[in-house]
C-alpha cells in the first residue's frame, strides 16, 4: 500500500529537489589568530542552492574548480551532511532517512567519478566489481543469475563478454570509465550522478562515453546530474544547466536558452572564454577582473563584486536571490 | 637592416627536428616514444603540437631539451637543429647553458616543477644568479620584475610567499616567469593550461600571446586541447602513436583536415553553438606503444582503412602548400 502511494507521488513531482542547500567548513584558525581573537572562518562550499530535477531529465551543473559542484554531489548523497537545507528524492526528505531506507536510496542513486582509475579496486576481477552491488542490494540472488546480468552490463556498455574476469588494471581509460558506468547501472538505478565522468579522458574517447550516456538514459529512462567544468560538454549532454560560481548558482535554465542568450554576467564570461576548435570563431577572452573569490568568509553581497561589468551599489550590499526571467529561466543579479 | 633580418629568418629555421626517434628500453621490451618526427618552427611562429595522451608529445619536447632520462631512453635516430646547429653534437657543458638561456621549458605539472621547501621567489632568483649571473639584490629585483611581468599582483608581497599558497593559475604563471627569466628565443610549453579553469586559461593564453611579441620568440605549445590551438597556434602538427600524422597553417588544418584521425578528433568535439545528438567518435582505443600495428599505426581505428594501410606505413607528402599528411588515401595514386 504503501509503495502505491509513494508512485502516484512520483509521477507527478521532480525526482530529486534541492532547497536551500549549504555546507560550510569551519577553518581551523592558528594559535595566534586565535589569541589575537580573531573570529573563525568559515569556507562555504556550497552556499544555499535550489534546483529541482525531472524524471528522464539531464541537469548540467557547470562551474570552475572549487565553486561546489563536487561537494553538491556529495551533499545529494549523504557523502558528506550539510549544514542547512533539504535534499528529497521522489518527495521524500533524503536527510531523515531510517538506515532500510538509506540503503535503498544507494541503489537508487549511483554516482560515477572523474578518475576511473582510482575508482575501481585493483584486487578485484570485473565479475566481483559488477556483482557484489547486485548481491547487496538482492538484485540476483544466485552467482549464475549474476554472471547472466554482468555479462548483459558488458556488452550493453560495449565492453567484449571476455573481459568479465580480467582486472581494471588490463583496461584503458575509456574503458574503465565503461566498467564505471556498468556497476552504477548493476543496481538499476533512477537517478545518476556524474562528477566529471569524461574529463580524464582523450577527446576521441570522450565522445563514444557521452554518447554512451545518452544511450542509456533513453533505454532505462535515467535521470542525470551531470557535473563537468567543460561548457562543451556540458552544453551537450543536458536538457537544463545550473551555473555555480563560489558556491552559489548564478543562472539555472534550458540549455538551449542559457547557451544561445546567457544573461547572468559571470555565465556569459564563461562561453566567451572557452576557446572554440573552430579558428573563425572569435578568439577567447576574459571579460571579469581579477582572481576567483574566495569561498573563504566571502563577502555579503554577490559573489561577482569587485570583478564584475555590471556592478552596482547594491551588489556589495545583499546577495542578489535567484529570480525568473519569464523564459523559463532563474537568474541571480540585480542589474537583469 | 631590420627587414633584411626578418627576410633571413623567414627561411631559415629557429629549430628543424629532422626524422626524430625517441626509444626507452624498457623491462617489459622496448617502446618508441618518437618515430621519425620532422617539423620546422620560425622565428615568432607559435607551433601547436596535439594529440592524444601517450602519443609522443612530452617526449619530443624533453628530446629538444635535451632531457630525456638516459636510460632506459635514448634518442636513437634524427636531428635537431637549434640555430643552425644539431643539438645532439653539443657537448653536455654547452647544451646546460643554452637550457634556460636560449631554450626554455614550461613543464606539465607545474608542482612537480616546482620546489614546495622554497620560496618563489628564491626559486626564480636562482634561475636568474645562475644564468644571468647577478648578484642577490640584483636577481630579487628582477624576479620582482618578473612576476609583475606575467601579472602576479602586488609581486612585492608575494615573492617571499610558497608555492602551495598560490593558486593554480599563479603557480603557472610563476613556471612562466621562470622560463622567461633569461630572455630565452624559444620556448616550449608543455599544457601550460590544462589543469586550469576557462578563465584562467585565457589570461594565460593571452600573457604568451603578449609575451611571444614583446620577446620576439618562437614557441612549441604542447596541448590536447583543440580550441586551445584553433586559436594559439599559427602551425599545427597533429601525433597519433608516436608519428607525426599531419601537419598545417592553422585555419587550412581547421577547414580543411586531411588525416582521418585528424578528421576524427575533430568530429569528437561536442560544439557550444549548436546540439547534435549524437557525437561522431573514433571508434576503438590507441594501440599498444609497446606492440603496435604494422603499417599505419591508425589502421584498426580508421574507418578508411585499406589493404595497404595494415603492411605499408604511409609516407608523410605534402597535399597542399605547407600542409603535409601520412595515410595513404593521399598516395601517389
Ligand atoms: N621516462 C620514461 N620511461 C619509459 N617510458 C616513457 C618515459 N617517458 C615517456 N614514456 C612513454 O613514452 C610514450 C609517450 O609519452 P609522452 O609523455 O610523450 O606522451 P604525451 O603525448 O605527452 O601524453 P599526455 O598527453 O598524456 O601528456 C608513452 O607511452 C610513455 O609511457
Ligand atoms: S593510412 Fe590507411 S589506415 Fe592509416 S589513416 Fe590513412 S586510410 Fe586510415
Ligand atoms: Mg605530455
Amino acid at each position: 500500500m504503501d509503495a502505491a502511494v509513494d508512485t502516484a507521488k512520483d509521477a507527478t513531482g521532480p525526482l530529486l529537489e534541492v532547497s536551500g542547500l549549504a555546507k560550510h567548513y569551519r577553518l581551523h584558525g592558528d594559535i595566534y589568530s586565535k589569541l589575537a581573537g580573531q573570529k573563525t572562518q568559515y569556507l562555504k562550499a556550497v552556499d544555499g542552492i535550489d534546483f529541482a530535477i525531472r524524471r528522464g531529465e539531464t541537469l548540467g551543473l557547470v562551474g570552475e574548480s572549487g565553486c561546489g559542484k563536487s561537494t553538491t554531489a556529495r551533499l545529494i548523497t549523504r557523502l558528506v551532511e550539510p549544514t542547512a537545507g533539504e535534499v528529497r528524492l521522489k518527495g521524500e526528505k533524503v536527510l531523515g532517512f531510517s538506515e532500510a531506507r538509506m540503503k535503498r536510496m544507494r541503489s537508487e542513486v549511483q554516482l560515477v567519478f572523474q578518475d576511473p582509475y582510482s575508482s575501481l579496486n585493483p584486487r578485484k576481477t570485473i565479475m566481483h566489481i559488477l556483482g557484489r552491488p547486485m548481491q547487496l542490494h538482492g538484485i540476483a540472488s544466485s552467482y549464475a543469475e549474476r554472471r547472466e546480468r554482468v555479462l548483459e552490463l558488458l556488452a550493453r556498455v560495449g565492453l567484449g563478454l571476455e573481459h568479465i574476469d580480467r582486472y581494471p588494471h588490463e583496461f584503458s581509460g575509456g574503458q574503465r570509465q565503461r566498467i564505471a558506468i556498468a556497476r552504477a547501472l548493476a543496481v538499476n538505478p533512477e537517478l545518476v550522478i556524474g562528477d566529471e565522468p569524461v574529463s580524464a579522458l582523450d577527446v576521441s574517447i570522450q565522445a563514444q562515453i557521452l554518447n554512451l550516456f545518452r544511450d542509456l538514459q533513453e533505454e532505462f529512462g535515467l535521470t542525470y546530474l551531470f557535473i563537468a567544468h567543460d561548457l562543451s560538454v556540458i552544453r551537450h549532454i543536458s536538457d537544463r544547466v545550473a551555473v555555480m560560481y563560489v558556491g552559489k548558482i548564478v543562472e539555472i535554465g534550458p540549455a538551449d536558452t542559457v547557451f544561445a542568450n546567457p544573461l547572468h554576467p559571470y555565465t556569459q564570461a564563461l562561453l566567451k572564454a572557452v576557446p572554440e576548435a573552430d579558428p573563425d570563431k572569435p578568439p577567447p577572452e576574459l571579460t571579469l577582473k581579477g582572481e576567483v573569490t574566495s569561498p573563504v568568509d566571502p563577502p555579503p553581497g554577490c559573489r561577482l563584486c569587485g570583478r564584475c561589468p555590471l556592478e552596482s551599489k547594491v551588489c556589495s550590499e545583499s546577495a542578489p536571490p535567484l529570480r525568473d526571467t519569464g523564459d523559463g529561466r532563474q537568474v541571480a543579479c540585480h542589474n537583469i | 637592416m631590420k627587414t633584411e633580418l626578418k627576410r633571413g629568418t623567414m627561411t631559415e629555421p629557429v629549430l628543424a627536428l629532422d626524422d626524430l626517434s625517441v626509444r626507452f628500453k624498457l623491462k617489459r621490451g622496448e617502446l618508441n616514444a618518437v618515430d621519425g618526427v620532422s617539423f620546422a618552427v620560425h622565428r615568432r611562429e607559435t607551433f601547436g603540437l596535439v594529440g592524444e595522451s601517450g602519443s609522443g608529445k612530452s617526449v619530443t619536447a624533453r628530446a629538444i631539451m635535451r632531457l630525456i632520462p638516459t636510460p632506459p631512453g635514448e634518442i636513437s635516430r634524427g636531428q635537431i637543429r637549434f640555430e643552425g646547429r644539431n643539438l645532439l653534437d653539443l657537448p653536455d657543458e654547452e647544451m646546460r647553458s643554452l637550457r634556460g638561456k636560449r631554450i626554455a621549458m614550461v613543464f606539465q605539472e607545474p608542482m612537480s616543477a616546482l620546489n614546495p621547501v622554497y620560496k618563489v621567489g628564491t626559486q626564480i632568483g636562482d634561475a636568474v644568479r645562475t644564468n644571468l649571473g647577478l648578484g642577490k639584490a640584483e636577481a630579487r629585483e628582477r624576479t620582482i620584475e618578473l612576476l609583475s611581468l606575467v601579472g602576479i599582483p602586488a609581486p612585492r608581497d608575494r615573492i617571499d610567499n610558497y608555492v602551495h599558497e598560490f593558486s593554480g593559475g599563479m603557480r603557472q604563471r610563476v613556471m612562466l616567469a621562470m622560463a622567461l627569466s633569461c630572455n630565452p628565443s624559444f620556448l616550449i610549453a608543455d599544457e601550460p593550461t590544462t589543469a586550469l579553469d576557462v578563465t584562467i586559461q585565457a589570461t594565460i593564453l593571452e600573457l604568451i600571446t603578449r609575451m611571444i611579441e614583446k620577446f620576439d620568440m618562437s614557441l612549441i605549445f604542447i596541448t590536447h586541447n583543440l580550441g586551445v590551438v584553433a586559436h594559439a597556434c599559427d602551425t599545427i602538427g597533429v601525433m597519433y602513436a608516436s608519428h607525426l600524422v599531419e601537419l598545417g597553417p592553422r585555419k587550412e588544418l581547421f577547414r580543411n583536415p586531411q588525416h582521418p584521425y585528424t578528421i576524427g578528433l575533430l568530429n569528437s568535439i561536442p560544439r557550444l553553438d549548436t546540439r547534435s545528438k549524437h557525437l561522431t567518435p573514433i571508434q576503438g582505443s590507441v594501440c599498444s606503444m609497446m606492440s603496435p600495428p604494422a603499417g599505419c599505426k591508425f589502421h584498426p581505428r580508421c574507418a578508411q582503412a585499406m589493404e595497404i594501410c595494415r603492411r605499408e606505413m604511409p609516407e608523410f607528402r605534402e597535399v597542399a602548400p605547407g600542409h603535409y599528411a601520412a595515410c595513404h588515401l593521399h598516395g601517389r595514386n
